[in-house]
């Protein structure tokens, strides 16, 4: 691996930035002209707008313009759109209801944008905010999924009776019935998935600037894939087309999915700027995330796990209701169909398995994809079931799972998904050693002497990543594929450039993808410089989510080497006059193997661009791209074990251990790897214990818009993890990496969960387990 | 935020006449409370009068059992100071629990009486201690100057100079935070004088704010023990419930803390 190159735990190259305060980020951008934006905001969850009287704002000191949604359809401006079409069990597309970037007849949550002020400053568009007076006919609002599916509920688009989106199927429904009914044991729960803002650093932003001269587009923007965010405003929103509108994510501040869509903000943005003639900024502030970022999660299923007489498992019928919120979000439909139901095999040999979900309008804030997207969901489900089972089994846990452990592969589940390798046991038995689960029973008696209630859980997750085939997710009704880009430039002093189409926004990038041509050619990390985020630089690509980068993105780049490695073998050959199959690429010299002959890798690069001597017919320059599509999803899985105090005075909990043994087959950066493991687990964790999103049920008002009421993860909520891994390569890559971003935040909510109802004899307790909630079932399981 | 103008008192009838220069002026110490609030546009000064440098108002004196703390005393100095934490451990423990080291180290003890917020910690202390609040015109007991949510007897323009207090024999502060703003969801001030009358206030509980709880008082005085507290029934009726705890919970955390503040006195 040599010092930098493959599975070195290199020091992150972009952490100087970042830890010197000197990253760029989009509301560091600050161009000529430009002025600021504010929106106003509905304060209703749901109602009709009579009238917008924008005149006195117009008056304010600073303000330059007042802009509204009909100005934004006179001037063509699409509506946002859900890009993944999924079809009913009756046949029916999915009822999507339009969603203007600006509302003008209907505002259907708090914080539905209904006008933009631009003015000279920040204070002074703000102020026009409040002086703009909109008058709302109130309407009555439903914030519950399960509750909008009722009769006599607020309706919110024409376009979803019922406010049902969808009401779609997956799996063989009569083989599972028939299962369950010859059951010699069936578990029945009923299942949460709590609501959760996913709460990035760096809020969201966007900087519009039109070029009248040019009538061309530049965009800064929080963005996790800013090619798909070209392309969508320009295809779907009207913007304008491709060729004219540059999108830059320049640094970014995290995303955890809710940075993949395309929101109202960037799009009234680019408008605005247009429409006043100077470039637009706008920053949300911390109320606005709460308000208008994608919420994630927000389920609520019912399931039945069928056992046989050895405790196999024969069947799960799963029923899940989804919110949605109050319109379709970019990807919002593929989150708890085919990033959710296609997971419920987990890593147990289920021989048939039907699960129902039904999307769901609500007066929220939209529900997309946040860290996990839907394999959380599957994942909690699955494991909260089985843990379950085992204790009315009276079986151990680990010995059910054993029992039902997928052992060979390629395996193909029930609902889709094609296994190519793991090792689910090894991962348990590391966990387990870690965990010293043999020595649980005295150091539950230990804490039982001081007064605490100590419990233990575990979960196996599996999760499908390096998103996606794109032939497989088209026919499963994605709008796109989802296949990466990669472009390696070898500059004429041999140093390289490498543009990617996936993005870093906290991941590494710069550090990993980097690792690869040091580990290749053998040239020092810091003569490799990558390239992403800008539509003008960086080839089309596809961005950064469900752990893509690594499997797809680094299998691009992978692809790319080898075409460049195979010219320069070329050019070296020909200036050694040695043959080609006999050069080898070793610490930055291309060698003929077996002699001392050599050329540095400068001087190769130089040859291709100064072309005097090439091999005949050759093009000069050293400069190969290369996309690529994977054949399969990789199946990152394996087993978390969480240990819990529980104070029964006060139903507060303490973590006091974690252990995360994780299978993400090969590590490019174990250092970078174990990184994305703590931080998924950290918001795990704030799943499981701490975070909610809790809208007023009458009025719709959202009253967890503050760190005052929603509780994230601080560093003295979490324990310190032991974290290991176990290593099957994944053989649908080149590099046969799997992908590690997410797995964290997977498999730790049940853990937890498992590992709190364990101590308080109580499985009646939903996320977050507040001291509240758990003092409470402590004590309803002593009474 | 809108826009303001900052000036800085150089005593405290320089910070009365400032303020009284303006219809809309405030006082800021620390400005923990009163800054976010008016980011959010929930409050629009026109005028911010800085009390931070008042010399008669910082500092922690202890003469005998008699404490004095000047009103812009930090959190973090409260915290801190070797003096108080021999005379009154209990306070220093407090403040020591207050937010975090920023908070410590901006917010003052008088920023945090004369807002009254009902969860947070000094209130209970000021209670339980039968503290007196001097203000620049008067001395207010603590028992008459906290008098509901965000509500004090304080006057318009009245400025809390320091608060003083007799060192009791025992005192013992416990918290349980709220777990999202850490806040006290529930916390219990105890305290026992050298004639062994014994004062129990609670904080983040009560749904007028900060308040002292008889029946716990009259078990502790009669017998000064965890088990005493344990034993105290504690009405749920007047209590707060919201999204972090019903008022049956907090009813339950009363009790807890007070039987660990009678532990830790
Ligand atoms: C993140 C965070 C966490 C916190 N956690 C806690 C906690 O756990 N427990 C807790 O108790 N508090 C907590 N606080 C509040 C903190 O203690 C504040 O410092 C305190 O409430 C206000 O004090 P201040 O000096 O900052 O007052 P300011 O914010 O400056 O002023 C508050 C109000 O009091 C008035 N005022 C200020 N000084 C005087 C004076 N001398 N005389 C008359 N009026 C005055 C002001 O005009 C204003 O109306 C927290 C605050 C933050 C930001």
């Amino acid at each position: 691996m040599g010092v930098e190159g493959i599975g070195a735990r290199v020091a992150r190259k972009e952490d100087k930035r970042f830890l010197m305060g000197q990253g760029k980020y989009t509301d560091d951008m600050f161009v000529p002209g430009m002025r600021y934006a504010a929106f106003v905001r509905s304060p209703h969850a749901h109602a009709k707008i009579r009238s917008i009287d924008t005149s006195a704002a117009e008056e304010m000191p600073g303000v330059i313009g007042v802009l509204n949604g009909k100005q934004m359809l006179d001037d063509g401006i699409g509506n946002l759109i859900c890009g993944w079409m999924i079809h009913s069990k009756d046949g029916s597309p999915m009822k999507m209801g339009a969603w203007r970037p600006l509302a003008h007849d209907t505002v259907r949550y708090v914080g539905d944008a209904v006008a933009v002020v631009v003015a000279d400053t920040m204070g002074e568009a703000r102020d026009g905010a409040e002086a703009v007076v909109v008058d709302y006919d109130v309407l009555p609002a439903v914030t519950d999924a399960v509750k909008a599916l009722g009769t006599g509920q607020p309706q919110l688009h024409p376009e979803a009776p019922g406010n049902l989106i969808y009401d779609w199927e997956i799996g063989d429904g009569a083989a599972t019935d028939a299962a369950i009914a010859a059951a010699a044991h069936v578990t029945e729960m009923k299942i949460v998935n709590n609501r959760l803002a996913p709460n990035p650093m760096e809020p969201r932003a966007a900087l519009g600037i039109y070029d009248s001269a040019e009538d061309h587009y530049t965009c800064y923007t929080t963005s996790q894939n800013p090619h798909v965010a070209r392309l969508v405003m320009s295809a779907f929103y009207n913007v304008a087309p491709e060729n004219k509108l540059r999108v830059i994510a320049p640094d970014v501040g995290g995303g955890f999915g809710s940075k993949i869509y395309i929101y109202p903000e960037e799009i009234v943005c680019l408008w605005a700027s247009k429409r006043t003639g100077v470039p637009v900024k706008w920053t949300s502030d911390r109320t606005e995330a709460f308000l208008t970022d994608a919420h994630g999660r927000d389920h609520v299923s019912t399931v039945k796990m069928a056992f046989d007489a050895n405790n196999r498992v024969t069947a799960l019928k799963v029923d899940t209701i989804a919110n949605f919120g109050a319109y379709m979000s970019l990807f919002s439909s593929a989150v708890p169909t085919y990033l959710y139901a296609t997971l419920l095999s987990g890593q147990y040999n289920f021989p048939a398995i039907h699960a129902n979900v039904r999307a769901v309008y609500t007066n929220t804030v939209a529900v997309d994809a946040y860290r996990g997207a839907g394999r959380p969901e599957a994942t909690y489900l699955l494991e909260r079931t089985m843990e379950t089972a085992a204790r009315e089994l009276g079986v151990s846990p680990a010995e059910l799972r054993r029992i039902n452990f997928i052992r060979s592969f390629p395996h193909q589940t029930p609902v889709i998904m094609n296994y190519d390798a793991g090792d689910y046991e090894a991962s348990l038995e590391a966990a387990m050693a870690a965990a010293d689960w043999a020595g649980f029973p005295a150091r539950k008696a230990e804490a039982a002497g001081r007064g605490m209630k100590r419990g233990i859980g575990m979960s196996c997750y599996i999760e499908a990543c390096g998103i996606a085939p794109s032939a497989a997710v088209g026919s499963l009704g994605a709008g796109v594929g989802l296949w990466e880009s990669a472009e390696v430039r070898v500059n004429a002093v041999g140093t390289v450039e490498v543009l990617t189409g996936s993005h870093s926004h906290g991941q590494g990038h710069e550090t990993t993808f980097a690792q690869l041509v040091a580990d290749r050619f053998g040239v020092p990390l810091d003569s490799v410089s990558i390239v992403h985020g800008d539509t003008d630089k960086v080839q089309m690509g596809m961005g950064t989510y469900g752990s893509r980068s690594g499997a797809v993105g680094m299998s691009a780049v992978v692809k790319a080497l080898d075409k460049v490695e195979a010219k320069a073998k070329k050019i070296a050959a020909h200036l050694m006059e040695a043959d080609e199959s006999d050069i080898v690429i070793e610490n930055g010299a291309l060698k003929v193997a077996g002699t001392d002959k050599s050329v540095p890798w400068f001087q190769m690069a130089l040859a291709a661009y100064t072309a005097h001597n090439l091999p005949s017919g050759m093009e000069p320059g050293l400069k190969e791209g290369a996309f690529y599509d994977p054949a399969n999803f990789t199946f990152p899985a394996g087993c978390y074990i969480a240990e819990v105090e529980i104070d029964p005075e006060t139903g507060k909990t303490k973590i006091v251990q974690f252990v995360a043994a994780d299978d993400f087959g090969n590590i490019i950066n174990p250092m970078i790897v174990e990184g994305q493991v703590h931080g998924g687990i950290a918001q795990g964790i704030g799943q499981a214990l701490l975070e909610g999103v809790h809208y007023d049920p009458e009025t719709g008002q959202l009253l967890t818009a503050s760190y005052m009421d929603y509780t994230m993860p601080r560093a003295d909520d979490l324990p310190s993890f032991q974290v290991s891994h176990q290593v099957t390569p994944c053989p649908n890559n080149p590099l046969g990496i799997k992908g590690c971003g997410e797995a964290g935040a997977i498999g730790s909510p049940p853990a937890l969960m498992n590992a709190i109802t364990d101590a308080i004899g109580n499985n009646d307790l939903t996320m977050p387990a507040t001291p509240q909630k758990v003092w409470a079932a402590a004590r309803a399981a002593t009474n | 935020m809108y826009a303001t103008s900052y000036h800085r008192a150089s005593s405290v009838a320089d910070a009365v006449k400032l303020q009284s220069a303006s219809d809309e002026a405030k006082y800021v110490s620390g400005g923990m409370t009163l800054i976010p609030t008016m980011k959010q546009r929930l409050a629009a000064p026109s005028d911010l009068v800085d009390l931070r440098h008042v010399a008669e108002m910082k500092g922690i004196s202890v003469n005998g059992s008699r404490v004095r703390i000047g009103a812009a005393t930090t959190h973090y100095e409260v915290s801190s100071s070797a003096e108080l934490k021999a005379a009154c451990p209990a306070i220093s423990h407090l403040a020591a629990h207050i937010g975090d080291p920023h908070v410590r180290h901006m917010g003052t003890i008088g920023g945090s009486i004369a807002n009254n917020d009902p969860a947070a910690d000094y209130p209970s202390a000021m209670l339980a201690l039968g503290a007196t609040i001097i203000t620049n015109t008067r001395e207010i007991s603590a028992g008459d100057f906290f008098t509901g949510l965000f509500e004090t007897a304080l006057e318009e323009g009245e400025i809390v100079v320091a608060v003083t207090f007799d060192a009791p024999a025992k005192a013992g502060y416990s918290k349980f935070p709220n777990p999202a703003s850490r806040y006290a969801m529930a916390g219990v001030f105890v305290t026992k004088a050298g004639d062994g009358s014994v004062r129990v206030a609670v904080t983040g509980a009560g749904s007028n704010g900060v308040f002292r709880h008889a029946g716990l008082e009259a078990a502790l005085a009669a017998n000064w023990s965890a088990d005493a507290a344990a034993g105290v029934d504690i009405d749920a009726t007047d209590l707060l419930s919201d999204l972090h705890g019903s008022a049956e919970y907090r009813a339950n955390l009363v009790k807890v803390m007070a039987k660990r503040a009678v532990a830790a006195a």
